[in-house]
């Protein structure tokens, strides 16, 4: 049977559909490709390791910034986790639908919208000035501390939401408290759903410039940060220096094996938290 | 048994006092925000503030504090972003949700989400050494930095958003939606078109409004390829200068407490306010999806 | 039992450590230390200077393994500001520090003493093809006001100029407005982040024109980097080229580079060491290698002139 004239548009704009869905990966498949190919000339032993040479950047190695980066890391982890965990737990487990829930899950939508300049303002003006903290390492895991939560809390809240009802009625059903269910069914079930989620948002977090710009990142320090009260270098803005202020002719090269360097961190904790969900999701059987 | 009691009612009282945070936080950003910012307002105008149109801080004549420029250049970059983002966003979220396979929408999806996770810097990087050149000289101008680069990058970061959103909102419209469509004899895409389209509407309106507060608080992407010129921008070809950028560029200037470290915070606040009403209006947007539709 | 004891002993952890930390850890917090005790200087301010201090610093590090210095960038208004602040020890400037700058500091507890630490020629760059290759003090003003906007104006090609500057956080910015332009600079100029974005931009743009420090456009072996054409500026006289290494004094853009120290430099303190190491022979040669110029005689004796005042 020929084809109707509706069968005919419906092929056309299906075949378009699939190209920008298909362009849309390749944009994806391009940077990585790009950063790949160009940077990874530079990678090398010595890059990862040493400390970094401003004289002939070729002689030295982005580990401090790497160092920072992973610091900075655990500062928000620290600083966001336990916080979100602890709001999705009220927030799925005991919260009613009143006014008060209400508003705090407004918060967290609204969090999760505000630009990371507005956090870096935010820091600068409470963190770095009120408290009094300086720029410093503590600064920025608390700036963008507050930066992750909302992702975090939503992480967590998928997680717990997962548990089935069944577990929770048995364990009440056999007469334990809703904290000791809380603490013995749902937060091991969930717990590695909520872990995964959460250390993906502070991947992202490892990622951001604009902040820590404002609230403890240099550019060089001869000293590896010993306190949390101390600078640190940080890769994404090592990588925005080099490619915008630097002088070297190697530059260019450097700042993306730096970006090389960031994105197999930050994409290599995605795939792992991936990787760690699914499987745990296969043993559970439910 | 009174112990229990008191133990279980004091772990509810800790939890609740902890998720006060994400309340006191958003507060905590408004309030510093705003009592800083609002003190510039004691040495410029409302209307020097938002009508002027040169932002010049360290000028050799007077300062001038206008954000008009700075607003027009946020405008344009995701005004141009979304116009790229949705029509590719809303194409890709239909063919994953209606038309690809279960196992292609397995695999394509969780790709598409890791563009967003590709961080803001890199994606600057790419645009400053690959991209901005390449418009330059497609369009034969003396540079690549402008607000089409600018659009196109800022667009590749919002298009996740928008398509994860609305792929999300198309497939939890009930299947009853499908089957009734086609056993009235029409085609999948007249299915599409005429009736699952407009039953995610506001869902797919919430996703663009969301992908829209991403990009007006889109920073260090734009920062490197804008091209950053105080003038007021009159093409997509010619540089602009954002609020994001301006804040991210003079941050690291200004005397804590000086009239200049103010002003930023008023725009800081501008921006505040501007991302706040975008969510508002897309939480309000997704509330009335979810009610229209749940079964 | 588990899990709870485990998230009790986590918040604990955390409460004690914080404690300890806001407790003990405040001493460390610079802006409350003078002159960098225990070896500790910060350093920010100008990105012209950010790769030569940083040079110095790591040089300086190699001898004294002790020594914990940190450079960062952002601007010379960025290091000044940071210096009233009371955030760092040491500001870089390629400008000199304002009065009402001065006023603030004091107010705020510290008083800048400054030193001249190397000298640059600022040059003004051109795409390698323009044909544009002199240049008066009074035509730079014009282009970089706005009121000159065609290359043919300055005996060039019928083309637009692009005007490429720093942001106005840079002491170059500052620098070049006050010695060249002396007004407001066109509100088109493209704001760049730093002397290197300036000189990728101008050598990809074949009507732009942008203005760096000299250690930008050499590399070590002193040769100029290609892709740019320097202009040779005149003030009235000869034409000179800041490369001209001849003809230093006489060029019109010659500036000195600053560093401003927050409080007085106490010998003995790692801050004192590190600016006498600026200052020696190695220091310069340091400079020179960086592409800059090593200071002047008439330098020196300001620099004697604030050491005799300690």
């Amino acid at each position: 049977m020929a084809e109707t004239k509706e069968e005919k548009k419906q092929r056309i704009y299906f075949l378009i559909f699939k190209f920008s869905t298909l362009f849309s990966v390749l944009i994806l498949a391009f940077v990585l490709l790009y950063v790949f190919l160009n940077g990874f000339g530079v990678i090398s032993f010595k890059f990862l390791t040493s400390m970094w040479s401003h004289q002939n950047i070729t002689e030295g190695g982005i580990f401090p910034a790497i160092l920072g980066t992973l610091l900075l890391g655990i500062g928000v982890s620290i600083v966001s986790i336990p916080v979100g965990i602890a709001t999705a737990i009220y927030l799925n487990e005991y919260s009613k639908n009143n006014f008060f829930t209400r508003m705090i899950k407004l918060s967290i939508r609204n969090l999760a919208g505000v630009p990371s300049i507005v956090y870096g303002l935010f820091g600068l003006a409470f963190f770095v000035s009120f408290l009094k903290f300086g720029t410093s390492l503590l600064a920025a895991s608390l700036t963008l501390g507050c930066m992750t939560l909302p992702w975090v809390i939503t992480a967590s809240e998928e997680s717990l939401k997962a548990v089935p009802n069944s577990f929770k009625e048995a364990s009440l059903a056999l007469g334990a408290t809703k904290w000791q269910t809380i603490e013995k069914v749902v937060i091991p079930n969930s717990l590695s759903g909520m872990l995964t989620g959460s250390i993906l948002g502070v991947s992202r977090a490892m990622g951001e410039t604009a902040p820590i710009i404002m609230v403890g990142a240099t550019f060089f320090i001869s000293y590896m940060p010993t306190s949390i009260f101390d600078k640190f270098m940080a890769l994404p803005y090592h990588l925005f220096i080099l490619a915008t202020q630097h002088s070297s002719p190697f530059a260019r090269e450097y700042a993306l094996g730096t970006a090389l360097v960031l994105i197999v961190l930050i994409f290599g904790l995605n795939f792992g938290m991936f990787i760690i969900r699914y499987r745990i999701r296969k043993k559970k059987d439910w | 048994m009174i112990k229990e009691n008191f133990k279980e009612k004091s772990i509810e009282l800790s939890l609740r006092a902890i998720s006060l945070s994400a309340l006191l936080i958003l507060i905590g950003i408004f309030f510093f925000l705003f009592v800083t910012g609002i003190k510039a307002f004691s040495e410029i105008s409302f209307s020097d503030f938002f009508l002027g149109t040169d932002w010049n801080p360290i000028s050799y004549n007077e300062p001038k504090w206008g954000i008009l420029s700075l607003m027009v250049g946020t405008l344009m970059v995701t005004f141009g972003a979304l116009m790229i983002a949705i029509p590719l966003g809303i194409m890709a979220a239909v063919y994953l949700s209606e038309i690809a396979s279960p196992r292609i929408r397995e695999l394509v999806k969780p790709t598409i989400e890791m563009i967003a996770g590709i961080p803001s810097v890199v994606l600057g990087l790419i645009g400053l050494l690959f991209l901005s050149p390449l418009i330059a000289n497609i369009f034969g101008l003396s540079s690549g930095l402008n607000a089409l680069t600018s659009s196109l990058i800022v667009g590749i970061m919002v298009l996740p958003t928008i398509i994860s959103v609305s792929e999300d909102v198309l497939t939890s419209l009930p299947k009853e939606f499908r089957e009734a469509s086609l056993a009235l004899g029409a085609t999948k895409w007249q299915t599409i078109k005429m009736t699952l389209i407009p039953a995610a509407l506001s869902g797919i309106v919430a996703s663009v409004m969301l992908g829209l507060g991403r990009a007006v608080g889109e920073t260090m992407a734009v920062l490197m390829v804008a091209g950053n010129s105080r003038a007021f921008p009159v093409s997509f070809f010619e540089p602009v200068r954002p609020m994001t950028s301006n804040i991210a560029i003079e941050i690291k200037e200004v005397v804590q407490g000086s009239l200049h470290y103010q002003a930023l915070f008023a725009i800081g606040l501008v921006l505040f306010m501007m991302t706040f009403v975008v969510n508002f209006i897309s939480d309000i947007i997704i509330n009335k999806q979810t009610k229209k539709y749940r079964w | 039992m588990k899990i709870k004891t485990f998230v009790f002993l986590l918040v604990a952890l955390l409460v004690v450590t914080s404690f300890v930390i806001v407790s003990f850890g405040k001493k460390n917090v610079t802006g409350y230390v003078i002159g960098g005790s225990e070896g500790r200087i910060e350093i920010k301010g100008s990105d012209t200077l950010l790769q030569l201090v940083s040079n110095l610093a790591e040089a300086y590090s190699n001898n004294n393994p002790s020594a914990k210095i940190s450079v960062t960038g952002g601007g010379s208004g960025t290091g000044i500001a940071a210096l009233i602040n009371g955030e760092v020890d040491v500001a870089d400037a390629s400008r000199k520090i304002k009065d009402e700058e001065i006023k603030q500091a004091q107010e705020r507890g510290s008083n800048p003493w400054e030193f001249i630490i190397a000298r640059d020629m600022l040059s003004v760059i051109v795409h390698g093809d323009n044909g544009v290759d002199e240049l008066t003090i009074e035509q730079l003003s014009r282009i970089y006001k706005g009121e000159i906007t065609n290359w043919k104006d300055v005996g060039g090609d019928d083309k637009e100029i692009t005007l490429y500057g720093r942001q106005s956080t840079s002491g170059t910015y500052v620098f070049f407005m006050e010695h060249v332009v002396k007004d407001d600079y066109s509100s088109k100029m493209r704001n760049m982040e730093g002397n290197q974005a300036i000189l990728d931009a101008v050598k990809q743009d074949k009507t732009g024109i942008g203005y760096v420090g000299i250690g930008y456009l050499v590399d070590e072996n002193g040769n100029k980097v290609s892709g740019i054409n320097v202009v040779k500026v005149s003030d009235g006289g000869n034409y000179i080229s800041p490369l001209d290494k001849g003809k230093i004094s006489e060029y019109p853009l010659s500036r000195p580079l600053f560093q401003y120290l927050t409080k007085r430099p106490n010998k003995g303190f790692a801050i004192y060491d590190f600016l006498i190491f600026e200052l020696s022979s190695e220091g310069q040669n340091i400079v020179e290698k960086a592409g800059f110029v090593e200071i002047t005689s008439v330098d020196r004796e300001h620099n004697e002139e604030m050491f005799r005042k300690l």
